[in-house]
């Protein structure tokens, strides 16, 4: 395996703050004005809604620790993986924050991607 | 977070949405936006924050990026996070296929398998959301 340790670490970050990143995009949602105009602003003041803006921050952090993850040497087969494991995470959040009920179906579902982003991985040597 | 909803607002809304389908847009957009991100990365001159800027196709990647982001905040108004976040995986699939198209990456047993997985596993959650 020659990918270094340094590389498994960054994509493993950038699942983490993405994963956060879906928690924030999904509470500020709740605060947008219907519309698109009124895309960052809260329905409530103060108007600006920093949620969705954290959401998006956190998105752009995430991809830039995932294009330097993914740089060579690091190998596809390893990292894919590692992002699924914010899917995972996610999960939790949304249990956590949203008090989302956990369905048995969504476990199936979950456990069905995540097998397959593996095999897409372990495919791509 | 707020469940509340006021009934000026319920009337002002469209007729019903499909988050899983908005999520299923944003992960096309999010597949052609990794595949400039790809690009971009494999021709990256420096690590820094001023060679990520001067990269054409990784700014383009970041670009499409942020509209399937905007698909994304649009769905999760109307859906769990927890149902629609792992339909993102979609975009492996939609990436792998471009990879062949274009890149001529190879497909092998491997990919066949994943990609099958992703899809009965987002046609599962799908079936969730429906209720």
């Amino acid at each position: 395996m020659k990918t270094p340790v340094s590389h498994m670490l960054l994509v493993l970050l950038a699942a983490f703050i993405g994963s956060f990143g879906g928690v924030f995009l999904k509470s500020g949602a709740a605060a947008l004005r219907s519309g698109i105009l009124y895309l960052v602003i809260a329905r409530d003041p103060p108007y600006f809604n920093w949620r969705l803006a954290s959401g998006v921050a956190m998105f752009l952090l995430s991809s830039y620790f995932f294009v330097l993850g993914i740089r060579p040497p690091g190998e596809l087969s390893v990292l894919y993986p590692m992002v699924s494991l914010g899917y995972i995470f996610t999960l939790f959040w949304s249990r956590i924050f949203f008090k989302e009920p956990l369905t048995s179906l969504k476990f199936a579902g979950l456990f069905l991607i995540v097998a397959g982003v593996f095999f897409v991985g372990l495919g791509s040597k | 977070m707020n469940a509340v909803t006021d009934s000026a607002q319920i009337s002002e809304m469209p007729a019903r949405r499909q988050p899983v389908g908005l999520v299923f847009c944003c992960t096309l957009l999010g597949a052609a936006a990794q595949v400039l991100m790809k690009t971009g990365a494999n021709h990256m001159a420096h690590a820094g924050l001023s060679g990520m800027i001067t990269n054409l196709p990784l700014m383009g990647g970041y670009c499409l990026y942020g509209l399937s982001t905007l698909l994304l905040v649009l769905a999760l108004k109307d859906g769990e996070l927890s149902l629609l976040y792992p339909v993102i995986a979609l975009t492996y699939v939609w990436v792998t296929v471009l990879s062949f198209l274009i890149f001529k990456d190879n497909i092998n047993p491997w990919k066949v398998t994943g990609i099958v997985l992703i899809v009965s596993g987002v046609a599962v959650l799908g079936k969730g959301g429906k209720r």
